[in-house]
């Protein structure tokens, strides 16, 4: 289990090649990207605080009720902060398993649970101003599923 | 202790962290403490269902006792991935 919280880009196609590299017994590989939209062209970039010290742990504590609740042979998250420009990279999850459904389904629970449990706080900044992007009802009904 | 804010909270306050010397009991209690402090904590606690808060790095809520706790973070919800 691999989280690397960081300001610097990744590279996606090096990360998840290392990580497949790294298995073994695994013939299942599922990997996730977030990526900073557009919002139409009016978007200049995106600002990511978080909470040094508190975001290492709750990604951790959330890989590891992943790993505990699906046969998963190694989890990977990476997630950036500071200023991204539209386009790019915010933050990768891979999930390593025997067979396909645990990796899937593993990506997914990490994805929802990071989305509104790790401490990590978006802001626009648009050619008319600056906004803090609110979290969506969806996001916390998501976590019931689980 | 030492109380941490983040993203609109800390812009409303105006500082990332600070030490607050208090004899609350509760989280509740600080909240009410620092409300009564200034106008612009009174802006940032306005709407405490707004608000998430950690204990020592870890989710808690607003009745949670503090006793024995060293850092507390007030923040609105998270928005990550």
């Amino acid at each position: 289990m691999r989280i690397r919280v960081q300001e610097a880009p990744f590279d996606l196609g090096a990360e998840v090649n290392r990580f497949t590299a790294a298995q073994a017994d695994m013939g299942a590989v599922v990997s996730f990207t977030g990526v900073v939209r557009g919002g139409g062209g009016t978007l200049r970039h995106m600002e990511i605080e978080h909470y040094p010290g508190m975001t290492e742990s709750a990604l951790r504590d959330i890989s590891e009720q992943a790993c505990a609740r699906w046969s998963l042979g190694d989890v990977l998250v990476i997630h950036r902060y500071g200023r991204l420009a539209p386009g790019a990279q915010i933050m990768m999850v891979a999930t390593a398993s025997r067979h396909r459904k645990d990796a899937f389904e593993a990506a997914e629970f990490l994805m929802d649970y990071l989305k509104s449990r790790a401490p990590f706080w978006k802001r626009e900044v648009t050619e008319d101003g600056a906004a803090w992007v609110a979290a969506r009802d969806e996001d916390e009904a998501a976590l019931t599923r689980w | 202790m030492n109380v941490l804010y983040f993203a609109w909270v800390r812009e409303r306050i105006g500082l990332p962290r600070e030490e607050v010397a208090s004899e609350a009991a509760t989280v509740a209690e600080l909240v009410d403490e620092l409300v009564a402090r200034e106008e612009r904590y009174a802006a940032a606690f306005a709407d405490r269902s707004a608000l998430r808060v950690a204990l020592d790095q870890e989710l808690s809520d607003f009745d949670a006792p503090l006793a024995g706790v060293r850092e507390v973070a007030f923040f609105p919800p998270m928005t990550g991935g």
